[in-house]
C-alpha cells in the first residue's frame, strides 16, 4: 500500500496519478452515460461508435506525421470521428428499419479498418495496441481537464433534461406524443456517449469500452429503483473497478485496462447471482 | 352543423406498397362520441389509431384531427399504448410515469407542483394513489395496465384513445376500467381498441369495424352475423356478459 502511495505521488511518475485522477473523474461520465445505454439498450450503438474512433486516431497521426499538420492530434480526429458517427447513428436508427443491424456493422468494421489503413500509411513504428487495449501512459495533464470539463457538460445537460430523457429510454412514441423533440434528444445522448467514449479509451482502449461503459450501469440497474439512483451507484461502482484495476495492475505489473475490465466483469456476474439469491 | 373531432377521408396506408393495411377509410369521430375498434389482429387496429396520432402518415387521403393534421393536434390526445412492450425492469417509479404526461408544458421538462397533483389525481382515479411511489417494475400486470391509462389521463386533452387495455385486466377491473370511461365519455372522446367483440363493446355507442376496410355500426347492431361479416369466414363466439342464451353459460 505504502508502495503504491509512494508511487502516486512521486513527482518523477505523474502518469499513475493522472491515471487515477482521470479514471475517476471520468466515472462520473460513465456512470451517468453508462446508465443511459443500458437503459436504452444502445450498447450496440455505443460499440460501434467506439471502432469508428480509431478511423479518426489513424487519420490524426497520418495528417501529423504525413501532411505535417502538427496541432491536428490523433484526439482531435478521435473527437471528430466520434461525433460523426453519432450523427450517422442517429439517422441510421430513424431511417434503415429492418436493416439498422447491419449498416451498424459495417460501421463498426469499416472505421475499424480505414483507422489501421492510416496508421499502416504513417512512417515510422506506431503500435495500435495502446488505442485498442488503453494505456494510461497516454494521459496528460490536458486530459484531465478536458474530462472535467465533460462532467461538467454532462452534468448540466442532465440536470436540464432528465425527465425528458427519462421518458425518452422509457417510452419514445409516448414522448413524442407529448410534444418531446425525440430525434433531437436522441442526438444529443448518442453525442454525449461519443465524447464519453472518446475519454474512456484512453483508459481501456477501442475494443473494451462498452465492458467499462456498460457494466457498473448494469450492475447498479439490478439494485437501483430509479435512473438516480442507478447512476449515483454505477459511477461508484466505477469509481471503484478503476482505483482497484490501476492498483492492482500497478502491484502485478499486468496491463492496466484489462484488469480494470476483468474486476467489473467479476463484480457484474457476482451481482448478478446476488440479484437472483435475493429475487427468489 | 357540428364538426367531426376526427374526419377521415378516402385514407389508404401501407406499410410496404404489396400489403395495403387499409384502404379507402373514410370515418367520422364526433365530438362525446364513444366506440369501439374492433377486427382480427393485423386487421389495422393500431395502424388506425397511429395515423389518428400523427405516428404514421396516410400514403394517400386526408386525415384532420379538429381541422388540423394529427401532429399538431396530438397534444390534445391521451394515449394508452399497448402494454406489452414495455421492459419490465426498467427502473422507474408508477408516478414517473405518469408524469410523464405532462412533459410537454416546458422546454426542460420539468414539473411543476401542479404536473404532480395532475399525476395523482389520476393515479387515484384508477385507484393506485398509494402505489404511486412504487417501483413499475414491481406493479401487476394488470396494475400497469392502470398506471398507462392514469398516465393519459393525466394528459388531459379531449380525445381518449385506448389500444387493447383490457387484455391484461381480469374481469373486475376490466368493469371498473369501462365504468370509468363511460364517466370520462360525458367530456371527452373515449375510442377503445380491442380484438375481441362481446362484454366491453356493449359500453359504446358505435362500433368501428377494422379490417382492411372500416365500418361503423351503432352498437344495437351487434349481431353474430356482423361479426362473422367483420372477421371473415367460420367463427364462435364466446360471450361472457352473463346475459346470454338460456341455455345455460355460467363461469362463476
Amino acid at each position: 500500500m505504502t508502495e503504491l502511495l509512494a508511487a502516486l505521488t512521486d513527482p518523477d511518475l505523474p502518469f499513475l496519478r493522472y491515471g487515477l485522477l482521470v479514471g475517476l473523474l471520468a466515472s462520473i461520465s460513465f456512470g451517468i452515460i453508462g446508465t443511459f445505454v443500458v437503459v436504452r439498450r444502445i450498447s450496440y450503438l455505443a460499440g460501434a461508435i467506439s471502432h469508428c474512433i480509431l478511423a479518426g486516431i489513424g487519420c490524426g497521426l497520418y495528417l501529423q506525421t504525413v501532411a505535417g499538420i502538427s496541432w491536428f492530434t490523433p484526439m482531435h480526429g478521435a473527437i471528430i470521428v466520434a461525433l460523426l458517427s453519432a450523427v450517422i447513428l442517429a439517422q441510421v436508427s430513424r431511417h434503415a428499419g429492418q436493416r439498422e443491424d447491419s449498416i451498424i456493422g459495417a460501421l463498426w468494421a469499416g472505421g475499424m479498418s480505414l483507422g489501421y489503413l492510416f496508421i499502416a500509411k504513417t512512417p515510422g513504428y506506431f503500435d495500435p495496441m495502446s488505442y485498442l487495449f488503453g494505456n494510461i501512459l497516454l494521459i496528460s495533464r490536458q486530459d484531465i481537464y478536458f474530462v472535467a470539463g465533460l462532467d461538467v457538460v454532462i452534468l448540466a445537460v442532465v440536470c436540464i433534461f432528465y425527465n425528458k430523457l427519462l421518458a425518452l429510454c422509457f417510452d419514445e412514441e409516448y414522448s413524442q406524443l407529448r410534444g418531446v423533440h425525440t430525434q433531437w434528444l436522441h442526438l444529443l445522448l448518442l453525442c454525449l456517449t461519443a465524447l464519453t467514449i472518446v475519454l474512456l479509451i484512453r483508459i481501456v482502449g477501442i475494443i473494451m469500452v462498452i465492458a467499462l461503459l456498460t457494466l457498473p450501469a448494469a450492475i447498479a440497474g439490478s439494485f437501483a429503483v430509479s435512473i438516480r439512483q442507478m447512476m449515483l451507484l454505477a459511477t461508484a461502482v466505477c469509481a471503484l473497478c478503476i482505483t482497484l484495476g490501476l492498483g492492482a495492475s500497478f502491484y502485478l505489473n499486468l496491463p492496466s485496462g484489462s484488469v480494470i475490465i476483468l474486476i467489473a466483469t467479476g463484480m457484474y456476474l457476482l451481482s448478478l447471482g446476488l440479484s437472483r439469491q435475493s429475487s427468489s | 352543423m357540428k364538426q367531426a373531432a376526427i374526419a377521415i377521408r378516402d385514407l389508404s396506408f401501407a406499410y410496404s406498397s404489396d400489403m395495403p393495411v387499409l384502404t379507402n377509410v373514410c370515418l367520422d369521430v364526433w365530438p362525446l362520441d364513444s366506440a369501439c375498434i374492433v377486427g382480427p389482429n393485423g386487421g389495422g387496429k393500431t395502424t388506425l389509431v397511429k395515423l389518428m396520432l400523427g405516428l404514421l402518415t396516410p400514403n394517400s387521403g386526408s386525415i384532420r384531427v379538429y381541422g388540423q393534421a394529427p401532429v399538431e393536434t396530438r397534444t390534445r390526445i391521451g394515449y394508452v399504448p399497448q402494454y406489452a412492450r414495455y421492459d419490465a425492469c426498467f427502473p422507474i417509479s408508477a408516478l414517473e410515469v405518469v408524469c410523464m404526461a405532462r412533459l410537454g408544458s416546458n422546454f426542460s421538462g420539468k414539473y411543476s407542483k401542479k404536473d404532480k397533483q395532475l399525476a395523482l389525481e389520476a393515479l387515484a382515479a384508477v385507484q393506485l394513489a398509494d402505489l404511486a411511489k412504487r417501483p413499475f417494475a414491481a406493479l401487476s400486470g394488470g396494475q400497469r395496465q392502470r398506471v398507462l391509462i392514469a398516465r393519459a389521463l393525466a394528459s388531459g386533452g379531449d380525445i381518449l384513445i385506448l389500444d387493447e387495455p383490457t387484455a391484461s385486466l381480469d374481469r373486475a377491473s376490466e368493469q371498473q376500467l369501462l365504468t370509468l370511461l363511460t364517466e370520462l365519455n360525458q367530456q371527452m372522446i373515449v375510442l377503445m381498441v380491442t380484438h375481441e367483440v362481446g362484454f366491453s363493446s356493449t359500453f359504446f355507442k358505435r362500433i368501428i369495424c377494422v379490417n382492411n376496410k372500416v365500418y361503423v355500426h351503432p352498437t344495437s347492431e351487434l349481431t353474430g352475423e356482423l361479426i362473422q361479416e367483420m372477421y371473415g369466414g367460420d367463427l364462435r363466439m364466446i360471450r361472457h356478459d352473463h346475459r346470454c342464451a338460456p341455455e345455460g353459460h355460467e363461469h362463476d
